[in-house]
């Protein structure tokens, strides 16, 4: 019946949404929104404004009129929310499981935050708005500042580097500012040869050399060589403590002592605050500057890879350099915004994250000071126990007591039966975990460091640590090759990097 | 114990046991005790959600200027568009805004297929073949441009308009001080770049323009290209991707670097932050591409995938040969505005852009039939336009507070007597009836 074919072939053959599970099965991958995209679909609407309709023409001068519209994808709000809730299920997430990530804290978000990012009050706020129109911004700004550096034990911070790497810089641009005003900017930074991949690469943007120190058979920093290193041309140093091992450095007073002797800085990478939260501040153990990943000591959630929010506390001496302009207190309860008298300037279009720091300084309030440091505590318990309960089964490189991250390694594993850290990461997906973070530090082979953080249950870490010595196991029984398998249920298996960047494909446009 | 963990007392004793501890602070006898802190931190107890959200009410209650009870007309790069309930409700699930980094591929499709999607609606509203997963904000956008295209020229030489955001230019200055670089402000007159003649030996490595520019103006663009060809130099164009719903791409004009303010796509206002750095260029500086990159490729079973890709490039591989030390970037952000832009479709940003456009020309009218107001400049402007006002802007700013308007941004510090110029923004939510209460409001805090 050739009828039914004209009235049917067309509408089978275009594209557009179809809202089924298929893809949460393992049968289908998800098309991508322009895939779904049909000609004169829509979800857009607006509001009636009785503006009048004057042409476009009347609006663009030709010479600057785009020709053609953009074009985006054409779906209906149902495709759209079938679209993204398919891919949202393709995605693993804190509140999925747990989600041991060594050096990124990926404790639970608590939901309380959420609606405090949400109130309209702070949420529908303006930022070039007066001080005298923005006064809840501006105290809860000055609050959080205050509170930050009563746990990290500075004079003053900065709220406006919006993660940890532009924090880096800010206070590599400080320690620049401040030695300019001693004479000479000197030439060099130190940092460990555990250090964060950020460190180095800040330390070029900020003007300097990098100088690497190694670690010594404990874990920490060779003393000797520190100090064979140092002299009058040495800025300061970057140095997170506990450092990527986890193991705290014990020497750190005699280590700011040596700094401080040939007029360097010591700059604290907070990445790991979570775990000395109350029981020990950077700025009693001789830090200068100090930046805070909110996202992850408190608790602000991560975003997939962002936002973060990375303020960075300094001394006394030093707060007159801090970026500006800043919210500071005027008296009578008000509060403004001043400009610090040798400000090394701005480091943010705006204040900052500062929906970050209002979800950070709600978790604040919630936990308390006590609370604060029983985060501490537990945070390091968990990683202790995960150690204790895996040092037979896995090579500790340094094996002593820890701080919140443990560092395990698959060398022996890898020696003898060929598996490496990155298969075992790849086989505990298969156990429903997020992986540990892999061949991190540098300086450890085949590294697996695992951070628990304290919102995972001793259930849970029984769970994780199980699953790690059936996976150790599996490997001496097996053998790589079985184990390369894995995964085998996620969404997509493992997956050709080198074929992606090989054959770039970075827009759905280059897929030709 | 805090509200957040799950441990029992007797599950504490067991673990601490297990390590043959009898107390939690011997975890950090490792601590030596001269650096220990001696006392409690010296904050309030802990309270229940209920006495935060009281907290947080009260504090969000002192600000005036909420769009909720103040009518926005604040530009500036950041805008009370219209964030449909859809895109709250996909952008806020918890796998998207609970997850980390996409460091393991085979469970992180969501993120990366999104983010996937969020560069090619970037790369098309730029015209430009490559667009990062994003960067903080406009202003760091611009900032890693400068650096790529110093980078790229072998110029350290800028030339950056003073049609750039006057937060951006603070930015270029500030981290100029880091890189050696040497930023140089190109003056406006009559609202657009006045760019200078060439000088043997002084070339310029990269030229930065507006587009339109902070002033709400459009620029000639075609004049910033023939200066780039004549000189080498890269062009950088900080685009309103909103306008490109009416407007040329930046690509189109030959642009090799387009940045960007992605705030508009969905993300709130929330005082200035966390909004949305975008970075596209042409696909000769791929490989200085600062920031994260997707790519798509294929799993074990040849299904498509995606991952992050040309890894090399990034800060924990090359360290301090690195291009760029971002690591985190807005990456919800970018997701927020790829549902948006979903949402928007090809028509519906041309609609919109269509409709601020039509919204600026009736404020315009109504605006400057004000006794006293004139324009700051001639030049043509399509979402958002300066005014001269007869008294101070703040004045007027604070007398417009009071009648329940945000009136705009003062001018001050971002060009010549600028504490007389009104920066105005009129997007599609404004009606004619609050333009109309605007411009009646404007009459009387000028008189």
């Amino acid at each position: 019946m050739p009828d039914e074919t004209e009235t049917t072939q067309p509408l089978i053959g275009a594209p557009g949404g179809k809202a089924t599970s298929a893809p949460l099965l393992g049968r289908d991958t998800e098309p991508t929104i322009f895939e779904l995209s049909h000609p004169g679909r829509r979800a857009w609407n607006f509001r009636t404004t009785q503006v009048p309709e004057v042409p476009v023409d009347e609006l663009v001068p030709a010479v600057h009129r785009r020709q053609t519209p953009v074009e985006l994808a054409e779906v209906s709000e149902r495709d759209l929310v079938a679209h993204f809730t398919r891919l949202s299920h393709r995605q693993f997430s804190v509140d999925l499981g747990a989600y041991p990530l060594g050096s990124c804290t990926m404790k639970y978000n608590p939901k309380m935050c959420d609606t405090v990012a949400g109130l309209p009050g702070l949420a529908g706020v303006h930022p070039a708005a007066p001080a005298s129109m923005t006064q809840g911004w501006l105290e809860l700004m000055v609050e959080i500042e205050e509170t930050l550096c009563e746990v990290t034990g500075m004079a003053a911070a900065t709220l406006q580097p919006a993660a940890g790497a532009a924090g880096e810089l800010t206070g590599l641009l400080l320690m620049r500012a401040w030695h300019e005003a001693q004479g000479a900017p000197r030439s060099k930074v130190i940092i460990p040869d555990s250090a964060h991949g950020t460190n180095p690469a800040s330390v070029t943007l900020g003007g300097y050399d990098v100088v690497t120190v190694p670690s010594d058979d404990r874990g920490c920093i060779d003393m000797a060589a520190l100090r064979s290193v140092l002299d009058e041309d040495v800025a300061g140093i970057m140095l997170t403590n506990p450092n990527t091992l986890g193991l705290f450095e014990e020497d750190i007073a005699e280590i700011a002592a040596a700094l401080h002797q040939v007029g360097g800085l010591l700059y604290y990478d907070g990445a790991n605050l979570n775990a000395i939260l109350g029981v020990v501040r950077p700025g009693d153990m001789g830090f200068d500057i100090v930046h805070m990943n909110l996202h992850k000591t408190f608790a602000t959630p991560h975003g997939g890879g962002g936002p973060g929010a990375g303020p960075v506390a300094v001394s006394e001496r030093l707060v007159p350099f801090l970026p500006g302009p800043r919210p500071v207190r005027t008296g009578g309860g008000e509060y403004g915004w001043e400009m610090p008298p040798r400000s090394i300037g701005r480091v943010h279009t705006w204040h900052g994250n500062t929906l970050v720091l209002a979800r950070a300084l709600a978790y604040i309030l919630a936990n308390g000071g006590d609370g604060l440091k029983e985060i501490a505590q537990i945070a390091v318990l968990n990683a202790n126990w995960i150690r204790q309960r895996l040092h037979h089964t896995f090579d500790v490189p340094f094996d002593r007591p820890c701080m919140h991250e443990v560092v395990l390694s698959t060398k022996t594993l890898k020696a003898e039966h060929g598996v490496r850290a990155l298969d075992v990461a790849k086989r505990l997906l298969e156990e429903g975990f997020h992986a540990p973070t892999v061949y991190f530090p540098l300086i450890v082979e085949e590294a697996l460091m695992i951070e628990p953080t304290e919102t995972e249950s001793p259930q849970t870490l029984e769970a994780l640590a199980s699953s790690l010595e059936k996976i150790a196991a599996e490997a001496v029984a097996t053998g790589w090759l079985p184990m390369a398998e894995y995964p085998l249920g996620t969404p997509v298996r493992r997956v050709d990097e080198a074929r992606a960047a090989r054959t770039l494909i970075p827009t759905f446009d280059a897929r030709n | 114990m805090g509200t957040y963990i799950p441990h029992t007392d007797d599950e504490i004793e067991a673990m601490l046991a297990f390590l043959g501890l009898s107390s939690l602070e011997e975890l950090f006898a490792v601590v030596p005790e001269a650096v220990k802190l001696q006392r409690s931190l010296e904050l309030a107890d802990g309270v229940g959600e209920p006495d935060v959200l009281d907290r947080m009410e009260a504090l969000a209650d002192r600000n005036r200027a909420r769009t909720d009870r103040m009518v926005c007309f604040a530009g500036g790069g950041a805008y009370d568009h219209e964030t449909p309930s859809v895109t709250r409700a996909l952008a806020g699930r918890s796998e998207f805004v609970t997850s980390y980094t996409p460091y393991q591929p085979e469970v992180a499709q969501g993120v990366l297929q999104a983010v996937f999607e969020f560069q090619t609606m970037v790369a098309r509203i730029a015209g430009l073949p490559v667009a990062n997963a994003s960067l903080y904000d406009g202003g760091s956008a611009a900032v890693e441009a400068v650096n790529l295209g110093v980078a790229a020229s072998g110029r350290q030489t800028v030339w950056v308009s003073e049609g750039i955001h006057l937060h951006w230019r603070q930015m270029l200055a500030t981290f100029a001080v880091g890189t050696g670089h040497v930023i140089r402000t190109i003056p406006l007159v009559d609202g657009v770049t006045a760019w200078p003649e060439i000088v043997d030996g002084e070339a310029p490595g990269v030229l930065m323009v507006g587009y339109p520019n902070y002033l709400g103006c459009l620029e000639d663009l075609g004049a910033v290209r023939s200066i780039c060809d004549a000189t080498g130099a890269l062009m950088v164009v900080g685009a309103d991707p909103l306008a490109a719903g009416l407007l040329r791409s930046a690509g189109s004009w030959g642009a090799d670097v387009m940045v960007g303010e992605g705030q508009m796509f969905g993300t709130s206002l929330g005082f200035g932050g966390p909004y949305l750095g975008l970075f596209a260029c042409s696909a000769a500086h791929v490989r200085r591409l600062p920031g994260r990159l997707v790519g798509e490729t294929v799993d074990v079973e040849g299904r498509t995938a995606y991952v992050t890709t040309l890894r090399a490039r990034e800060q924990d591989i090359r360290r301090e040969k690195a291009t760029s030390n971002v690591c985190t970037n807005q990456t919800l952000m970018a997701v927020t505005a790829a549902i948006q832009l979903g949402w928007l479709g090809t028509a519906g940003l041309v609609e919109v852009a269509t409709r601020c456009a039509r919204a600026t020309r009736y404020a315009r009218d109504a605006v400057l039939a004000v006794d006293g107001v004139t324009p700051w400049a001639d030049a043509p402007v399509l979402r958002e336009f300066a005014v001269r006002l007869p008294i101070l802007a703040d004045t007027v700013i604070e007398r417009m507070g009071d009648e329940g308007f945000l009136a705009g941004i003062s001018l001050e510090g971002a060009v010549d007597e600028g504490e007389h110029g009104l920066l105005i923004a009129v997007t599609e939510r404004r009606t004619a009836t609050q333009i109309d209460a605007y411009a009646a409001a404007l009459a009387k805090a000028v008189a």
